[in-house]
Formats: structure tokens, C-alpha cells, sequence
């Protein structure tokens, strides 16, 4: 490719062709301002719709400023990035933008992490001119089981229209409307609820203001741990442990398991148990239905369904129920960790701890958005009492332990409680796109070829790559596995399963990317994607500090088939384990 | 999770449908689709979109969006008297909005509503060129000039 040499303040710089400036200068280490523009490197995802002008700089023979962050360097070009002229433009684009947005950042659950606050701080604004004579649009406020829309704080950069739309090809929400009224919305400006949204909470996750967060129930949290008649019951998921510390300023990547655990405890919570045993839980349940349909559809059985695709994944249950409804018998009819979980709290455990199930209350901390609609999801409820009470986000647990003053980085190293919270390596990698079905092998080639696994590390299964595929050896059948992370790239395998043409034996689908590590409920990557790969190394790594790495030789699985469910698959395990799906598609009535 | 509940007649998801296909069944056409579909329904309600959505194979979502953009595209059908109201500059400077109000007031209906016996609608337009005459409103399609709000009344007693 050609190169282009280039001034930018002074400084030359050698790029290849195509490159933008704003990319350019961050070679020279020179920060160019933007707002709307996000890029996730390592995913293919970028938007950069030029709408907000914030990124101009000066460029020689223009005579407008250009917005740099779409603007391709050409050869001799010389910029300056930071001039008075450029300075005075910025401001006038940010008090534009500012007096049309509302002013209650005290309250404004985005405060402390709000792009546009930041910016606003970085560009010195202090006052905003004409602000009081300025017409305010105004939207209703529009609440979701998961997520809250408060359109007023839109400032239309369009990044979560992309990431619905083009990542994920969910298209629930798009822009609507012109000039003053123009707004992120769904179809008819319905709310979301009564959308195609699956609550994947990726729009959540790059909404630089606080126009999408979500529903906050730390206010139903506390009040259950104030209530001396309930017996408060908490589960982690494996994604929180290696991003909960980002939110105290631990650099990404680092494991912070034993301190959550230590601060779950200091919080109130009367048992302090991990989703990773009911992830263990899952493999069991999951993996005997693979190897049954596999071997059924190896006799020949047509009926047999293959391939198998995962469903811990309520984002993507939601995708496939809404636009693959044709396929609802395709996925695993494994209920996902979290539920599993709640369906042995409030049974096995309630049981074991001699009370009823109306007096425990079941939280979650989850990396996922979409959890939050999970657990209110009906048939997850025994006579009108939820398995799971609430979910609550990994960015939501931070502010916890924040308002509790619990000093989380200096805290001692607690272990999990007993039995809920015993798990193995296979259980932690489920945060990881491709970490489900790895630790399905792991458990599935034991049982399938009564041998021992010799190599644990499937490395074949990891990766960043929006669609992966590997051929594992099962003793000398080949299992085809197929890997999509992000719900376009799920759909992409999805039509090959429709159409017939799939050729793989089974298939993990997340709906974030880079699976859960990148979900919609955890810290704010600001488009900064090494941030997730460093949360997937995390993961491994606990994994491979784990004394036990195969769901399978879980000694606490073991007992509570012993104790309690018979063995995988079997009615009782069937009735609190497993799920089935509703077709969801919109239909299309026809008037007689 | 949609939960909107279509209902059309056969023929007109047949004709919808059939629309589309003309063009392909290709996104890249929306705008043509909608304008046969706006030319033969009169407007584009939700349960139109929701049509076209599935024959292009396209979120509803980015239709409405396509169709709220664009002025020419409306979801409310036009009454027998289209009113259109001039808000452009000579006739907004020349009292067009109190003109505007009159006529909500009269119809009790807004701008992009239709009354409910399907008599009148109303909409605002952009300077259609009669400045001269500001400021003006189209009803149908006939022009007046130098409307006063103290005038509403007398031209809708014009359609009784
Ligand atoms: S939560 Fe996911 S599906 Fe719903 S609007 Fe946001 S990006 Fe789209
Ligand atoms: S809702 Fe948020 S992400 Fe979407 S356009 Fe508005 S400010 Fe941007
Ligand atoms: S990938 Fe994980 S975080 Fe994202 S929706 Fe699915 S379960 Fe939730
Ligand atoms: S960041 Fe470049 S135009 Fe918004
Ligand atoms: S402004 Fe109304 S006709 Fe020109």
C-alpha cells in the first residue's frame, strides 16, 4: 500500500494510505477531541457518522475546518489540531450541543463516566450562552424490564443505531424524525418493550451520555438485605471477577474474585455463591444432550436435531426467538447459569437450610444487561415467585460497594461459601466467547470416550474473531464446533442452519462481543477493545489456577446428583433445568 | 417481542408485497416502495411498514426512520381538504402560525391529524412560492392569500 507522508503540529508522520488524520496524530501521540467517532479495533466495529464536529482541525488549502476523525490524509498535507481558530470551533459545537441537554448531572446515573461530561470538562465550558432562551426538546422517559431510554440526553452520534443495527443486525431502534426532533428510536417511536430489542445492552455499552443506561435495582437489593425475614442468596458470573476492578482503577485484566467476595460479605449478603457452579451445572446438562442427539443422529435418527446450539446466552435467546422462530427446537433446552442457579437456590438449598422459598431472595451480578429480562421471564417462576429475584450489573455491584465505603482493593482474599459457590475451570471460562463450548468438550469427550482429556486447553476455540470454527477429535469422530460472538455474526451461522447447509455438530452463540467479558452491563470500555482482550486472559488464567478444570469431576455437582436431581437429563432435572422457547416473530393478521 | 398486531386486507399485503418485488425485494429501493405504496394507500401507516419491513427484509425500525425524515411521507391519511398551511419565512413573519392555531382550534385537530368524519386534514409547508401573497394557505387545490386568523372560519364554511 502507498504511504503518505504528512505534517500534523509540526511534526511529520508516515501513514498508509486511507488513514484518517485523527488516526494519524494518535500516531504522533497528538489527542484529538471526539465524541461521536468509536472504534473497537480488535471487533471491526467502528462509527464514525462526522456528526458532531468536535474532532475539526485545520487542514492547508481548506478553507473549512475538517472533521478528522473521517478525513483521509493526503500526501503534503499539513494540519494543526489545536489553534485558536480550531479551539473557538470546538467550544461553539459543544455550547450547541449543551443547550439542548438537560442539566441534572447530579442525579444522572452516567455521572463520574459520561463522555459528553468529560468533554465539556476538557473543553473548559463553564457557561453555555443563550442556554436559558434555548428550546429544550423533550421525550418521554421510556423503561424496559432492562434498560432505560432518556432521550433528552441523546446527542445523536448515532453509535448505538450502529451497534444495533450493523453488529448486532438486530435494527430495534434507528434514527428517527428531523432537525430539532431527530432521535434514536425504535419503529413508531414505540417503547422499547414493544420492540425487537433482545436487551443485549450494546447500545447501553456505547452511549457516551446518559441517554441509555440501565434499570438500577440496588434500591430493591437493599432493601431485601434490611429485611430481617429474608435470607439473601448471591451468585456471580464469571465476566464480573475480571472487570469489577476496572470501576477502582485496577488496570483491566486483573482478577479481583476473592476481594468481591470479601466485599459481597461486608455488603450483607448472607451467602456468597458463584454462577460458576451452576455454569458446571449447565455443562453437565448440556453436554449429555449433545452427546444424545449426537449419537442418536449418528444412528441415523432424523429426529435428532444437530446441530446443538448453546442457550446460557438470554440475549440470544431473545435474538432466535424473535427472527429464527422456525428453529426454536434447534438450541440446548438448558436453562442458562443464572436461572439453573436460582432453580437450585430456592429448592436444593432453601431445602437444605430449612426454609421456604419465599423467605430467600436470589441476586445476580452479572456482566449482562439482558439478565435483568431473563429473571423476570414467567415460566422462571414458581407460583408467582421468581428463581432469581434481581440482576444487577457489574457497573451497578461497583456502585455498591462505593456508597458502602468498602475499600475493595484492600481488602483480604475471601473464598466463595458452600456448596453453591464450589466450581471448576470449565465453569469460570464461560465468560469468554468460545468458553462455553470448550468446557463442553472438555466434559463431552470424557463421557463420549470413556478416556482421560489429555490436553485441556482447547486454544483451537479461543480467539477474537467474530466466527471461529475448529474441528475437535473425539477419539476418531470428528466434532465439527462453530463459534459466533456478536448476534450478525450468529446469524450468519444461523442461515446456514436454516438453509441446511451447516455442517457443524454444535455451536456456542454470545450475544456480546467477545462474549461476556464485553457484555452490556460491564464497565465502560470506551471503545478501547484491548480492555476486553485483557478480561479474556483473565479468565484463562484463573481457569488454568483452578485444581479442577472439567465440570464433570466438580465433587459438588456430584453430590447434588447424588443428593437430589437423579442424574443429567434426568425428569428432575429436566423440570428445574430445562426451559423451551415461544416464537416471538410479529405476526402479520390478515383481515378477512 | 414485537408486539404490534398487523391487520390489512389480503389484497393490500398482496399489493404490498408485490410492490416490493417489483423492485427487487431490495433495501436499496425503500424510498421507491414507499412512494407506490404512499400514491396507491394515500399515506404509510405502521401496519404498512411493517409490510414493506418484511418484503425488503429490512428493520421497521430504519423504515419509520425513512419515512419521518422526509416530508413528502406521511402516516396519517389526508382528508377530503387537504389544508396546508405556508410556514416559510414571508409567511411565518406575516402571522402563518396564528393562522396555524385558528385552524387547530377549529378542527380541533394538529398538524399531520385528520378530523374525524375524514373532512380536513392539516399540514405545514415549506415557501411555496406565493411570498407575495403571504401569508398563504393551500386547500386542495385552491389558494388563498393574506389569510387573518379572523378568516379561518369563512373558508371552511366554503366546504361545508
Ligand atoms: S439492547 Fe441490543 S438489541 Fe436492544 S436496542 Fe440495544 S443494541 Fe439493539
Ligand atoms: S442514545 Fe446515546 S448512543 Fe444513541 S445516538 Fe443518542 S447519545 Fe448516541
Ligand atoms: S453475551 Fe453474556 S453478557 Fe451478552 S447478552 Fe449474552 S449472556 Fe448477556
Ligand atoms: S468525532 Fe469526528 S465528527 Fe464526531
Ligand atoms: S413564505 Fe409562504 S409563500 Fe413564501
Amino acid at each position: 500500500m502507498e504511504t503518505i507522508k504528512l505534517t500534523i503540529d509540526n511534526k511529520e508522520v508516515d501513514v498508509p494510505g486511507g488513514t484518517t488524520i485523527y488516526k494519524a496524530a494518535k500516531e504522533l501521540g497528538i489527542d484529538i477531541p471526539t465524541l461521536c467517532y468509536m472504534e473497537l479495533h480488535d471487533m471491526n466495529i467502528e462509527n464514525k457518522p462526522a456528526g458532531c464536529r468536535i474532532c475539526v482541525a485545520e487542514v492547508s488549502g481548506r478553507r473549512n475546518l475538517a472533521p478528522t476523525c473521517s478525513t483521509k490524509c493526503e500526501s503534503g498535507m499539513v494540519v494543526k489540531t489545536h489553534t485558536p481558530r480550531v479551539l473557538n470551533a470546538r467550544r461553539t459545537v459543544m455550547e450547541f450541543i449543551l443547550s439542548d441537554h438537560p442539566k441534572d448531572c447530579l442525579i444522572c446515573s452516567k455521572s463520574g463516566t459520561c463522555e459528553l461530561q468529560a468533554m465539556a470538562h476538557r473543553l473548559g465550558i463553564k457557561d453555555i450562552p443563550g442556554a436559558e432562551y434555548a428550546a429544550v426538546s423533550t421525550y418521554r422517559k421510556d423503561t424496559s424490564p432492562s434498560i432505560i431510554r432518556d432521550l433528552d440526553k441523546c446527542i445523536m452520534c448515532r453509535r448505538c443505531e450502529m451497534m444495533c443495527n450493523e453488529v448486532q443486525t438486530v435494527g430495534a431502534i434507528s434514527a428517527v424524525n428531523r432537525g430539532f426532533m431527530a432521535t434514536v428510536a425504535p419503529a413508531f417511536e414505540q417503547n422499547l418493550e414493544h420492540s425487537t430489542c433482545t436487551y443485549c445492552g450494546q447500545c447501553v455499552s456505547v452511549c457516551p451520555t446518559g441517554a441509555l443506561t440501565e434499570v438500577n435495582h440496588v434500591p430493591q437489593v437493599l432493601r431485601a438485605l434490611v429485611d430481617p425475614s429474608k435470607t439473601v442468596v448471591v451468585q456471580t458470573a464469571p465476566a464480573v471477577r475480571a472487570a469489577l476492578g476496572e470501576e477502582f482503577g485496577l488496570a483491566p485484566g486483573t482478577l479481583v474474585t476473592g476481594k468481591m467476595t470479601a466485599a459481597l460479605r461486608a455488603l450483607g449478603f448472607d451467602y456468597v455463591f458463584d454462577t460458576d457452579f451452576a455454569a458446571d451445572l449447565t455443562i453437565m446438562e448440556e453436554g449429555t444432550e449433545l452427546l444424545d442427539r449426537l449419537s442418536r443422529h449418528l444412528k441415523g435418527d432424523t429426529t435428532a436435531k444437530i446441530p446443538i446450539l448453546t442457550s446460557c446466552c438470554p440475549g440470544w435467546v431473545n435474538f432466535f426467538e424473535e427472527y429464527f422462530p422456525d428453529l426454536k427446537n434447534v438450541p440446548s433446552t438448558a436453562k442458562s447459569p443464572q436461572q439453573m442457579f436460582g432453580a437450585i437456590a430456592k429448592t436444593y438449598f432453601a431445602d437444605k437450610i430449612g426454609i421456604n422459598r419465599k423467605d430467600m431472595v436470589v441476586v445476580s451480578i452479572m456482566p449482562c444487561l439482558a439478565k435483568k429480562y431473563e429473571c423476570q421471564r414467567e415460566e422462571f417462576s414458581t407460583d408467582g415467585n421468581p428463581d432469581v429475584d434481581f440482576s444487577i450489573s457489574t457497573r451497578e455491584l461497583a456502585s455498591f460497594i462505593k456508597q458502602a465505603n468498602i475499600d475493595i482493593k484492600n481488602l483480604q482474599d475471601e473464598e466463595f461459601d458452600s456448596p453453591l459457590g464450589e466450581s471448576t475451570g470449565a465453569g469460570v471460562i464461560f465468560g469468554a466467547t468460545g468458553g462455553v463450548i470448550e468446557a463442553a468438550c472438555r466434559t463431552a469427550f470424557e463421557l463420549y470416550t470413556g478416556k482421560k482429556l489429555e490436553r485441556l486447553d482447547f486454544t483451537e476455540l479461543r480467539g477474537m474473531d467474530g466466527v471461529r470454527s475448529a474441528t475437535i477429535d473425539f477419539d476418531g469422530l470428528p466434532l465439527n464446533i462453530g463459534i459466533a460472538h456478536g448476534l450478525g455474526n450468529a446469524r450468519k451461522l444461523l442461515d446456514d442452519v436454516r438453509s441446511g447447509k451447516s455442517q457443524f455438530h454444535a455451536i456456542e452463540v454470545m450475544a456480546c462481543p467477545g462474549g461476556c467479558i464485553g457484555g452490556g452491563g460491564q464497565p465502560l470500555h470506551h471503545g478501547n477493545s484491548e480492555v476486553i482482550k485483557a478480561r479474556a486472559t483473565a479468565i484463562y488464567t484463573e481457569d488454568r489456577k483452578k485444581p479442577l478444570r472439567k465440570s464433570h469431576e466438580n465433587p459438588f455437582i456430584i453430590k447434588l446428583y447424588e443428593e437430589f436431581l437423579g442424574k443429567p437429563g434426568s425428569e428432575k432435572s429436566h423440570h428445574l433445568l430445562h426451559t423451551h422457547y415461544f416464537d416471538k416473530k410479529k405476526k402479520i393478521i390478515i383481515k378477512k | 417481542m414485537s408486539h404490534i398486531k398487523i391487520e390489512l386486507r389480503k389484497e393490500d399485503v398482496d399489493f404490498i408485497k408485490g410492490v416490493c418485488a417489483t423492485f427487487n425485494n431490495d433495501p436499496q429501493e425503500l424510498i421507491n416502495v414507499l412512494h407506490t405504496c404512499q400514491e396507491h394507500f394515500g399515506y404509510l401507516p405502521a401496519e404498512i411498514q411493517e409490510v414493506v419491513s418484511d418484503g425488503l427484509n429490512m428493520p421497521v425500525a430504519k423504515i419509520y426512520g425513512v419515512v419521518t425524515f422526509y416530508s413528502f411521507f406521511t402516516m396519517t391519511p389526508k382528508g377530503k381538504h387537504p389544508i396546508s398551511i405556508c410556514l416559510g419565512t414571508a409567511c411565518y413573519v406575516r402571522g402563518a402560525e396564528k393562522v396555524l392555531d385558528e385552524f387547530k382550534k377549529e378542527l380541533g385537530i394538529q398538524v399531520g391529524e385528520s378530523t374525524k368524519d375524514s373532512k380536513f386534514s392539516l399540514s405545514s409547508l415549506r415557501c411555496v412560492g406565493a411570498c407575495g401573497l403571504a401569508p398563504v394557505v393551500l386547500v386542495g387545490d385552491k389558494t388563498y392569500g393574506r389569510v387573518a386568523p379572523d378568516d379561518v372560519k369563512n373558508i371552511l364554511k366554503e366546504y361545508e
